[in-house]
């Protein structure tokens, strides 16, 4: 079939690369079917008698014959010089060794992953090895080593399909960069296909967070559209520390600090004046930026290690302050009854005064109105600072906190002034961070200073970090990937922080430089081509 | 000031008197009084340590001297600017004075022409009246970096680097890079250039071309160059007037055919051949 449509689109090929294609069209879909198996085969709901698990392997196979399908189609069309090349060559030597120790890995996977994830094979195995015990203590511990063997089993499994994957797309990504440097003409580039990526990832990533609350609606909405709104806070926070970390090149330790200011701005203004969200929303934003200010100033000569330990320290000022400034801030039992947000001036609750949301729209009373309205809220908020970020990069003002970040001294004979670069950076870093703090005091209800330990601070430095320093896209995928997987492996209970811990120094051993190494230029002559991550500086913080 | 053996008498751009810059015991330049004229190429040379990136950093803003007035006498202004009361990014954004720097400092992960945007801050900034245009995306920003690009542009075209206007600065060779740090010092549209050691590491084709450059730099633009040099070849070929410093001191100043010839300069800096030495001992009076 591959064939017919091959002459169909009127370009020859050889049959070798048609077996090639096809050959590795199925690897893909094994691959695909081994991680499907995991995420969409096998799903726990809730049900009367607690929670069961509901086999989905129709799905599984499905997405995984469609990655199959899709790879071909790549193969055959879009990357079909690649693959002419690579088999014509010399280039990979022991390709079928490989792929034939890829399918077997594969299979022993497969069959590990039925095993353990399926839930009736392994309690049969479970009672195969413990049966002669039944009903003595040893059956307990048979049991406890059989769970502690799927967790470890489980952590193992992640890995080695993420290590898999990784490989993969290096593969495809080497063999890209190849033919592109062997072939002269329209040929997929690696900098054009970061261009697809970004081009065409961002909006469908965009499409899928815009109709989330109905895809995920069901008995898990609200658990799933809470993680959505936690996921974007992070993804909020990353963005206005990037700003900071990844533009200016200034390492904050101490970005919870903001956060802070902006969740008990708002918490205060919102209780002592009663003004609504979004005239407090600015204010909060105000007051973040001006600390940022206050933050900038002590730290303006300051270079390295130092102003890492200074902005940790400030976070920690904050936080203290906070702690016991009693008659401000209520000290350790922090603010309670934080308006809830309102649909212009309409109510989510259920009784009380005031027009209610489901009474004014003739609804029946749920819950989750309130949920989804903020995640749309949250969902806008991300989205500005987004275009707000991704718009600033292209002015004088982006374009100087980059050039400090590569060459301080060389700005300075430039005629950039860099207190004021500096102060800016800061200033429109912590606005964010006010944003999102004034937000997660109207989502909570309730804030203390236990929300704002350098925990966070860490977290958020680790998603811009993970996501590649400067990257907004890069930002994304990591605070999906920690923050999911930590929701994503919440039954392991505190074995995740094992998954999340080898996960990341997995990422940082093989992409030193965060998940988007490259950067993408602010202004174009005539060619977009990427900027190696290695050329790119860190900063001077 | 005694002015040897200068022929012409234009109007000065740059006025160092007096100038001592110590670092602790150390008098790195000491009592130096040189003027630089208007749409010449003056070189300051001197053997290593004698102070002259010294007084280049005096010049921009890097140092504060401990001593001494610098006055620039822009074209534009009738007052001089004192630049060594200014601080360093006033120096270029007012008083228009570029520099390039002996290890070359460009921003190696943006683009060529980014860099040279970077150049055009303040311009731009200006035109981005302070950002708020700029992220409205109003008409009146995005003509003035198109203008930006166009002018950057022009001087990556009159210094051979439009094909790489679109690669990391950090990817490009060594000469090109020289080159583009003499475009991005342009794109501040300066008065008076400083160019610290602009020919070190270049082979004899690259230097002669930058020979080239400067003195169409000089000509076609009208911009004043002072240049600090070891490249004789560079030196003795474009410059109008040299400046010669040994030890925080100058030692002789005028014409590259005055200094060449003067025995205080052979003796502190050329180097004197065996039999010459005592001759020139006397004639220095030591």
């Amino acid at each position: 079939m591959a064939e017919r449509v091959v002459t169909a689109a009127g370009v020859t090929a050889e049959p070798s690369e048609v077996a090639e294609a096809i050959k590795e069209a199925f690897i893909a879909a094994c691959i695909a079917l081994i991680l499907f198996i995991a995420i969409v085969g096998i799903k726990t709901e809730n049900a009367q008698e607690g929670l069961i698990l509901v086999y989905r392997l129709g799905w599984a196979i499905g997405l995984a014959a469609a990655i199959g399908v899709l790879r071909l189609v790549f193969d055959l069309f879009v990357w079909r010089r690649v693959l002419s090349r690579t088999s014509a060559g010399s280039a990979l030597p022991s390709t079928g060794l490989k792929s034939a120790l890829a399918i077997a890995i594969g299979i022993i996977y497969l069959i590990g992953a039925l095993f353990f994830l399926v839930p009736g094979a392994q309690s049969g195995a479970t009672d195969l090895v413990a049966g002669p015990f039944a009903g003595t203590s040893w059956q307990d511990g048979v049991e406890t080593f059989m769970d502690l063997a799927g967790v470890v089993f489980l952590a193992v499994f992640v890995l080695v399909t993420a290590m898999a994957a990784v490989l993969a797309v290096r593969r495809i990504w080497r063999s890209i960069a190849s033919s592109q440097a062997a072939v002269a003409g329209p040929t997929l580039t690696p900098s054009s296909l970061l261009d697809h990526l970004t081009a065409q990832f961002a909006p469908a990533l965009l499409a899928v967070a815009v109709i989330l609350p109905i895809l995920v609606a069901g008995p898990q909405q609200r658990y799933a559209l809470d993680t959505a709104i936690q996921v974007l806070t992070y993804i909020m926070l990353g963005w206005g520390l990037n700003i900071v970390v990844g533009l200016a090149g200034l390492l904050d330790l101490g970005y919870v600090a903001f956060y802070a200011v902006g969740a008990y701005s708002y918490a205060l203004i919102a209780t002592e004046f009663g003004w609504s969200f979004w005239v407090c929303l600015p204010l909060a934003g105000m007051f973040a930026a001006l600390w940022g200010i206050i933050l900038g100033f002590p730290v303006l000569r300051l270079r390295g290690d130092y102003l890492a330990i200074v902005t940790l320290a400030f976070g920690e000022i904050i936080r203290i302050v906070l702690l016991n400034w009693y008659s401000l801030t209520n000290g350790p039992d922090g603010i309670s009854r934080i308006p809830k947000i309102t649909f212009f001036g309409l109510n989510f609750a259920r009784y009380g005064e005031g027009t209610k949301f489901h009474e004014f729209f003739g609804l029946e009373y749920s819950a989750i109105y309130r949920i989804i309205f903020l995640y749309y809220v949250i969902l806008l908020l991300a989205l500005m600072v987004n275009f707000v970020s991704h718009r600033l990069r292209r002015l004088p003002i982006g374009r100087a906190w980059e050039a400090m970040r590569e060459d301080e001294i060389a700005c300075r004979s430039l005629g950039i002034n860099i207190t004021i670069t500096k102060l800016t950076a800061f200033a429109i870093g912590a606005m964010f961070g006010g944003f999102a703090g004034s937000f997660f005091a109207t989502r909570q209800g309730f804030i203390s200073p236990e929300s704002f330990t350098f925990q966070e601070s860490a977290l958020v430095l680790a998603i811009v970090v993970l996501g590649g320093l400067g990257s907004q896209i890069g930002v994304v995928i990591a605070a999906v990937v920690l923050l999911g997987s930590s929701e994503f492996f919440r039954e392991l209970s505190e074995y995740r922080m094992l998954i999340f811990g080898a996960s990341m120094v997995t990422i940082m051993v093989w992409r030193p430089r965060g998940l988007i190494a490259s950067r993408a230029p602010t202004v174009v002559l005539k060619e977009r081509k990427a900027i190696s991550g290695d050329l790119v500086r860190e900063g001077a913080g | 000031m005694t002015q040897d053996g200068t022929t012409q008498d234009t109007a000065p751009i740059l006025q160092v008197d007096h100038l001592t810059m110590r670092f602790g015991g150390l008098v790195a330049v000491d009592d130096l009084s040189f003027s630089a004229r208007r749409s010449e190429i003056t070189a300051i040379i001197g053997p290593n340590g004698a102070g002259k990136t010294t007084v280049f950093n005096c010049l921009t803003g890097f140092y504060k001297p401990t001593e001494g007035m610098i006055a620039l006498h822009h074209p534009r202004y009738d007052e001089p600017f004192l630049l060594e009361r200014m601080e360093e990014h006033q120096i270029s954004e007012h008083a228009s004075v570029a520099r390039t720097f002996q290890n070359i400092r460009l921003f190696g992960g943006m683009t060529v022409l980014e860099n040279l945007l970077v150049a055009q801050h303040n311009v731009l900034r200006r035109a981005s009246f302070y950002s708020i245009a700029g992220l409205l995306g109003l008409e009146r920003f995005k003509r003035a970096e198109a203008e930006a690009i166009d002018f950057a542009s022009y001087w990556l075209e009159k210094l051979r680097l439009i094909d790489r206007a679109d690669d990391a600065a950090g990817d490009l060779p060594y000469g090109a890079q020289r080159r583009l740090e003499i475009a991005r010092c342009m794109c501040t549209r300066p008065a008076l250039l400083c160019l610290d050691e602009p020919a070190a590491g270049l082979n004899r084709r690259e230097s002669a071309e930058l020979n080239e450059t400067l003195s169409w730099i000089k000509q076609e633009h009208g911009t004043s160059i002072l240049l600090i040099e070891h490249d004789m070849g560079v030196v003795m070929g474009i410059s109008d007037h040299i400046v010669v410093l040994d030890y925080g001191c100058k030692i002789s100043d005028g014409t590259p055919e005055f200094v060449r010839n003067d025995p205080t300069v052979i003796a502190a800096y050329l180097g004197v051949e065996e039999e010459e030495v005592k001759q020139v001992e006397a004639e220095v009076g030591r």
